[in-house]
């Protein structure tokens, strides 16, 4: 008896914790839900710099007529932009029940999230059962639209097939000769799913190279002395790495002192984010690519985008002292995108704060403009977004002292992203049917 | 005695399904998901009466949620019920294959070997790009006997299955702790050898406490996955056992109904601390855990039996 | 037979790092009887400090003598044992002693969670690097591989530490102590061992290996949050494979997972995630307290 009564006292007491609640969302603010790493490795490579980025933006946006336009007019058609930032460490179990919270307990009117590849994978279900607005801004396993169809889901960002198909391209393009290759990938599912995505890319492109050996170290490894030597070992003349952060960091640190990049070309699907941070530790020579034309591929571009992307770019330096690269990018085409949406959705609704449902309707099949190029929600019924792509070589810049990209090439979003109504592995296995590159 | 035990049980049914009515959603979602788990430790506490504590209760709530998963999703099975049998099936099998093994581990050897082996789980399942790798599966909402309920009902029956399968286990391991066998458990842990001496079989128990874990880490591997839609090999994952030990610790192993307790309560603290505290909500979670290491060394179950010793 | 050399070589390398990595968790569950999860904080704590102190170093014109940056190294291991084991020993652990051990490893989890949020408030998430001395030192050819010089120095200092740890252990007067003490503890006491002393030395001992571990792997690697969780699992394996409380057991254990997982990298790629937990699980089932365990008599 004791038992239940302590129950209920402990459940009361608790429940009443939990009800307090927050006051609901007003008609003249619009409260994003954002979900981002800002601790584990992912949090200083994309976590936090994206979100420093998406403050950023969303400060300027409230401020209004900080940007060129269309976006100089005042936060989401007016309203002011509110926020609630969760940790996106912790599963995808965490993340689902979180999402709830979000969305139930917060009264979000849209949430913005998710890095990771299995929270991408765990959310939408839950947020079409919600029936609750959510944009994908980061993650990039094709998985997501290919495997289900989903409602109130959209991602903003490419997906990751094409990274490495513009990897292989542009070796195609700079003629380089592949008679062999490796990979050394981080042992979970982005890191197969690049491996993979490459080789299917490279056994089109160039169907006579051979496969030396494919490494996956441990995700966090932190030490890649034996992978190296294997590396060294085998003399591939070119080793692929869809690395990140940490683990990307102490690859390149170890694998250049021991002269790997003296033996083998390095190709990084996503390279872009260690420049700041290794500056001329960077070998030069090194192909990589950002997930997008993002970072200084989109500062090199110049093009019609430009007063958009300098206005971001310097107003990121300016405020975190470092240039941006490729997550905040990510962000910003999230949010760029959230905001098109909202006031396309006011306009049709004649100006009231739009439901999830008017947003999903708005949001489906539009195109906008953000640093990183045009934006087309063409792929899943109008929720998946495609992109351009830009592959460059690093060459470090000794009068300035700073890393530049040189040899850029961008590729138009539908040279590198499949057609609609075919899943990306078939596509590289049937030979990028219906791709258009100029 | 035994009456006393039912009549709690009638009476814990019909308190926790009042949350069904008085819950809001989110809520009903966290404390069907603390249930859950709380099946899970309960398992635990079944082994920790008997002196070992398994940092490896992820391999079952693992090999629960991915069996359901797999045949939700191959056979077309989405009945709950059924679900739930076939991955405590699958569990029941794998536990009476390493309970003889691990029942002669004791300390911290049986918390490693067991660890160890939701680690090899782990490993296996990332790397198997087929079924998902990392990023893991989705699962549909179950249905139940041929009812396919969307929404608010489907959380309402959800949480009521929940809460059914903790009063019916919650009460059979109390029927069982009462008894003979449960009662050397008990023995055991202060003194093995003695229990020995006296003609037990010390394996043995220890076999069974092990696969009743099996059972109910499926179970709770089950309901969980059903609950959330999704599972990946962070199921196995050793933080994930690890939050399981702590629950048990948290309860203590005096009382039955403190475990789902210790359960919710973990769950809420988390959940508001990586709200109110995005970038500290580790720090918080700690200091938590410490205080309550601290002010409750046997656990929130012994503030019941210590009142429950005054009154006799 | 280049394979095979390979193989060896960057076996022992990772074994090295392996070694010092665990015996400090050993060292402290031998005396304290405590399996220390914060042990991986404590190596991401002294990848840090290390970080610090080496980029003050060069700062403030270590350039003139680059060697010193080792110096650096050491001190920052010896910073962190400094601060942190008295605050952890005498300020929390030593109210658990002779508790239940895994209600230990509870409350050492408690310690790895807060320091992860500690490090990230003290150094933020970008990353550190201090890779001046991991080039120093040149490079070593051998056969068709270059090998940094740095990794061999890796492998001496595990020799040095091996052996003072068991030297100081056998061959001292303090050492004796020490077994004596974790023999049995309130016997020592009565003999008029300061036993409190002892465990405070061992615990700092334990967090200054730890420490180190990460100080020396700094240098090859970015410091970013995230480091300690990874470090934790591959020391507690060693130290299960070679026995609990025993160093000759965790040299054995780092040396059996670094030339298996050496062995596999260069062979069986595929199994190098689980080949650390594989070599456990094969040693637990034939010898259930691990290589070196000494046996403990069973109280009637």
């Amino acid at each position: 008896m004791m038992t239940n009564k302590l129950k209920a006292t402990a459940g009361a007491a608790l429940l009443g914790l939990g009800l307090a609640g927050p006051a609901a969302a007003q008609d003249d603010t619009f409260k994003v839900g954002v979900i981002t790493f800002l601790s584990g490795q992912a949090a200083e490579s994309f976590g936090v710099p994206a979100w420093n980025g998406g403050k950023l933006l969303i400060e300027m946006m409230n401020e209004g007529g900080k940007l060129p336009a269309p976006y100089d007019t005042k936060g989401f058609g007016g309203m002011n932009i509110e926020f609630v930032v969760v940790d996106e460490a912790g599963g995808a179990t965490k993340q689902v029940q979180e999402f709830r919270n979000l969305v139930q307990r917060e009264e979000v009117d849209a949430v913005v999230g998710y890095v990771s590849s299995g929270d991408c994978l765990a959310v939408p279900p839950v947020a079409d059962e919600l029936k609750a607005f959510t944009i994908l801004y980061d993650c990039g396993t094709p998985r997501v639209f290919e495997d289900n169809s989903f409602e109130y889901v959209f991602r903003t960002a490419a997906h990751a097939t094409m990274d490495n198909v513009s990897l292989a391209r542009y070796l195609k393009s700079r003629d380089f000769d592949v008679p062999s290759y490796a990979g050394l990938n981080q042992d979970y599912a982005f890191g197969q799913d690049s491996w993979a995505d490459f080789t299917g890319a490279m056994e089109q492109i160039y169907p006579d190279a051979e496969v030396k050996t494919a490494l996956f170290p441990k995700f966090g490894a932190g030490q890649y002395g034996t992978e190296i030597s294997a590396l060294l070992r085998e003399r591939p003349a070119l080793v692929h790495s869809s690395n990140w952060g940490g683990d990307l960091q102490g690859f390149l640190i170890q694998g250049t002192a021991r002269g790997l990049h003296e033996r083998s070309q390095i190709v990084l699907a996503a390279g872009d984010h260690v420049i700041p941070q290794l500056g001329n530790k960077m070998p030069d020579g090194i192909f990589l690519g950002a997930r997008g034309v993002n970072g200084l591929a989109a500062h090199a571009r110049g093009g019609e985008l430009k007063e958009l992307t300098d206005t971001m770019w310097d107003a990121y330096e300016a405020e975190y002292g470092v240039f941006p690269v490729q997550a905040p990018f990510r962000m910003w085409q999230a949010l760029f995108g959230l905001k098109t949406a909202v006031e396309k959705a006011m306009a049709d609704n004649g100006g009231t704060k739009p439901t999830d449902e008017e947003l999903a309707a708005a949001m489906k099949g539009l195109t906008w403009d953000a640093p990183s190029g045009r934006i087309e929600m063409a792929l899943a019924d109008g929720h998946q977004a495609i992109q351009p792509n830009a592959i460059g070589t690093t060459k470090w810049n000794e009068a300035e002292g700073k890393m530049e990209l040189v040899d850029v090439e961008y590729f138009s979003a539908r040279c590198v992203n499949p057609p609609v109504g075919i899943k990306a592995t078939e596509w590289l296995a049937q030979g990028f049917p219906g791709a258009e590159c100029e | 005695m035994r009456m006393s035990v039912y009549l709690s049980a009638i009476i814990a049914f019909v308190a926790l399904a009042a949350g069904s009515i008085i819950l809001p959603d989110w809520a009903m979602f966290l404390f069907a998901m603390a249930l859950a788990k709380g099946l899970v430790c309960l398992g635990i506490i079944g082994m920790m009466r008997g002196g070992v504590v398994s940092f490896g209760q992820g391999l079952y709530y693992c090999i629960g949620a991915y069996t359901a998963t797999l045949i939700a999703n191959h056979l077309g099975v989405s009945d709950i019920f059924l679900l739930t049998l076939l991955s405590a099936a699958v569990c029941l099998v794998v536990g009476l294959v390493f309970g003889p093994l691990l029942s002669n581990y004791r300390g911290i050897f049986f918390a490693m070997l067991s660890l160890a082996l939701s680690m090899v789980l782990y490993g296996s399942l990332s790397k198997m790009s087929f079924i998902g790798g990392t990023d893991g599966l989705n699962i549909g909402a179950p249905t139940f006997l041929g009812w396919a309920p969307e929404g608010r009902p489907l959380q309402t029956a959800l949480y009521l299955y929940v809460v059914a399968i903790v009063v019916i286990s919650g009460t059979l391991m109390r029927i069982y702790f009462d008894s003979e066998r449960g009662l050397i458990t008990l023995a055991t842990r202060d003194n093995e050898l003695r229990v020995e001496y006296l003609g037990a079989s010390v394996r043995n128990l220890m076999t069974y406490n092990y696969v009743f874990g099996a059972l109910l880490g499926g179970i709770g591997g089950t309901i969980a996955v059903l609950a959330l839609g999704h599972v990946d090999p962070e199921f196995a994952f050793w933080t994930t056992s690890g939050e399981f030990v702590f629950v048990a610790i948290l309860a203590g192993y005096l009382s039955v109904p403190a475990v789902f307790v210790a359960a919710i309560i973990l769950e809420l603290v988390r959940s508001f601390s990586n709200l109110y505290f995005p970038n500290t909500w580790q720090l918080a979670l700690g200091i938590f855990l410490l205080v309550v290491i601290v002010a409750l060394p046997n656990g929130l179950g012994s503030l019941v039996s210590k009142r429950k010793e005054n009154k006799t | 037979m280049d394979l095979l050399a390979t193989i060896l070589v960057d076996g022992l390398i990772y074994a090295g790092w392996l070694f010092i990595v665990s015996v400090g968790l050993t060292l402290v569950f031998g005396v304290l009887n405590i399996l220390n999860i914060a042990h991986g904080s404590l190596y991401a704590i002294g990848a840090y400090a290390s970080a610090s102190l080496v980029g003050a170093y060069f700062a403030a014109g270590g350039n003139a003598f680059p060697f010193g940056s080792y110096i650096a190294l050491i001190l920052a291991a010896v910073l962190v044992a400094i601060v942190l084991g008295p605050l952890l020993e005498r300020g929390l652990l030593r109210y658990f002693y002779g508790r239940d051990e895994v209600l230990n490893v509870l409350v050492t989890y408690a310690v790895f969670l807060i320091l992860e949020d500690v490090m990230k408030l003290i150094w933020g998430v970008n990353p550190y690097f201090v890779y001046e001395p991991y080039t120093l030192l040149g490079n070593v050819e051998i056969g068709p591989l270059f090998y940094v010089g740095y990794d061999f120095a890796v492998i001496a200092a595990a020799i040095i530490v091996g052996l003072a740890v068991w030297l100081t252990l056998n061959r001292t007067r303090m050492g004796k102590v020490v077994l004596a003490v974790i023999h049995d503890a309130e016997i020592s006491q009565t003999m008029g061992v300061n036993v409190p002393r002892i465990y405070l030395g061992a615990f700092m001992a334990g967090a200054f290996l730890a420490a180190l571990g990460g100080a020396l792997t700094a240098p090859m690697i970015s410091v970013t949050p995230g480091l300690g969780p990874n470090v934790i699992i591959v020391a507690f394996a060693v130290v299960i494979i070679g026995g609990l409380g025993s160093v000759p057991g965790a040299a054995i254990g780092a040396l059996m997972v670094g030339i298996s997982r050496a062995a596999s990298v260069h062979l069986v790629p595929e199994a190098e995630l689980f080949i650390i937990y594989f070599v456990m699980a094969i040693v637990l089932m034939f010898r259930p307290e691990g290589l070196f365990a000494k046996t403990q008599a069973r109280k009637i």
